[in-house]
């Protein structure tokens, strides 16, 4: 479980987060929601530390993140897995090499053990035939996936997706969905997933939370976000005539 | 910097890295050095001949003079400066573009340092492949010159040679390797600096890259000041 106290941060003058508390639940996919600048992608980043926050305390299983030393720190992030809105892989390494990386880095596995994993995080998301290739010659689809194989290549506690779906065709993204989920469940894993994908929130949003201009703005599961009074979640939720019509119909 | 030097994750991808920075930086570099060094030691000698051709001056200071401009400044300092153009954009650009595609935040999130694990192996790699490319380009740079004594009807073979072997003085190459390994450290540290800290897009790794020449050839050039006073006066 990971627990998000009263968190703030600000660039410049810009308070782009203002004391949001949020709660992630363990062996749950959570959510975060919001327009674009509404500070998801900021919470997300400040959560697994690659931004210092203002003010607050953001807790991995009780674990203080924002008063750890560097070197705990360090050593917490080896539980965390994380996959980049572009998949950020290594573009000049093969997909193999790709999720071979933090075995290399940070554990003693012989190279027989290391293949048996790779394979393992590979077959797992689906991916054939394409380990010696490299993240230009395989598609966007494929790149996320990979990206997912190298993330739960340390077994990691903690996973973080920052728009899984973003250039995804529908089809794609329901996978990636699909995969986040599976993933979620089978290594009961505390996961984060940043999107503005009302498709994602629908397919696998248990405990989301919307975010509006820095500020935590409601939270819930898919069932309650569609019948919320909340005027500024309808806007972002109803936003499209397709889910209009859904709207109309019930 | 501080993160740059600290202690590597893995001791043994620290030196598998280094190697691959070795060739990438140093061996990809030895093609173009020679090219230029080939042209620029002709070059000197025909020039040199032309300003030395009255006839109580001994054919000998040609060879002496071109050997001594190759060693002293050519081979270390007009090297460094192209290879701030080649590999210090290369450098930046790299690092620049691993930056905006959140690579180098990937590693981070891993635990790994990235400052440490991108750039230390750039440093080490391009200090021990400098001395070699600077040998490289004096050897070049002089065969170059002995290669133009073909054209100069004044000069010849012998007074070209004998002029190389006039007053040598193995401090001068030492000097110049010292200039190269310092030359070596502006460039990668530089370069990477301005890359590591590229935010933004495309245009800003462009930039980048833009900003790490200059400021390499700046500090190559302000260093040789201090090195050459220190080491020559």
């Amino acid at each position: 479980m990971i627990e998000v106290k009263n968190i703030s941060k600000t660039f410049l003058d810009n308070k782009v987060l203002n004391n949001v508390s949020y709660t992630l639940k363990k062996g749950m996919c959570n959510l975060v929601i919001g327009r674009s600048g509404s500070g998801k992608s900021v919470f997300l980043k400040s959560v697994v530390g690659l931004h210092e926050v203002d003010q607050g305390e953001i807790l991995f299983d009780g674990r203080d993140t924002t008063k750890m030393a560097s070197k705990e720190l360090k050593a917490l992030r080896k539980e965390i897995g994380m996959v980049f809105q572009g998949g950020a892989l290594f573009n000049s390494s093969t997909v193999e090499e790709n999720v071979r990386y933090p075995l290399d880095m940070f554990t003693t596995m012989s190279k027989a053990e290391k293949q048996k994993r790779i394979d393992y995080c590979l077959d797992h998301v689906h991916i054939e035939n394409a380990h010696q290739l490299f993240p230009s010659e395989i598609s966007g689809g494929m790149q996320k996936r990979v990206a997912i194989a190298r993330a739960i290549a340390l077994n990691p506690k903690y996973l973080f997706f920052d728009e899984p779906n973003s250039g995804l065709d529908p089809v794609t993204a329901i996978i990636i969905d699909n995969l986040i989920q599976e993933i979620t469940k089978e290594l009961n894993v505390t996961t984060l997933v940043i999107t503005h994908d009302m498709n994602s929130v629908m397919e696998i949003g248990e405990n989301i939370m919307y975010v509006y201009q820095g500020q935590k703005w409601w939270e819930g599961n898919k069932k309650e976000i569609f019948n919320t009074n909340n005027p500024e979640l309808n806007d972002f939720v109803f936003a499209s005539d397709l889910f209009k019509s859904i709207k109309k119909q019930n | 910097m501080g993160k740059v030097f600290s202690k590597p994750e893995k001791h043994k991808i620290l030196f598998r890295n280094m190697l691959q920075e070795m060739d990438k930086l140093g061996v990809g570099s030895i093609l173009i050095i020679m090219i230029i060094m080939f042209f620029m030691g002709a070059v000197v000698t025909i020039q040199t001949a032309l300003n030395l051709e009255n006839p109580f001056v001994s054919k000998i200071i040609i060879g002496f003079a071109t050997r001594d401009s190759i060693i002293l400044e050519f081979s270390s300092t007009v090297t460094s400066v192209i290879l701030a153009g080649i590999i210090g954009s290369n450098i930046a650009s790299e690092i620049g573009t691993m930056r905006i595609t959140e690579q180098l935040d990937a590693m981070e999130i891993m635990g790994v340092n990235s400052a440490g694990y991108v750039i230390l192996p750039k440093i080490l790699g391009m200090m021990i492949m400098m001395p070699f490319l600077v040998i490289i380009a004096m050897s070049v740079g002089i065969l170059g010159g002995l290669a133009s004594t073909f054209v100069i009807e004044s000069l010849s073979v012998q007074d070209y040679l004998a002029g190389l072997q006039l007053d040598f003085s193995p401090y001068r190459v030492f000097y110049s390797l010292v200039k190269s390994d310092v030359f070596a450290i502006i460039i990668t540290t530089v370069s990477s600096y301005h890359g590591f800290n590229a935010r933004g897009g495309a245009l800003e790794v462009g930039k980048a890259g833009t900003k790490g020449v200059i400021y390499s050839i700046i500090l190559i050039l302000v260093a040789n000041l201090f090195i050459t006073h220190l080491m020559l006066t």
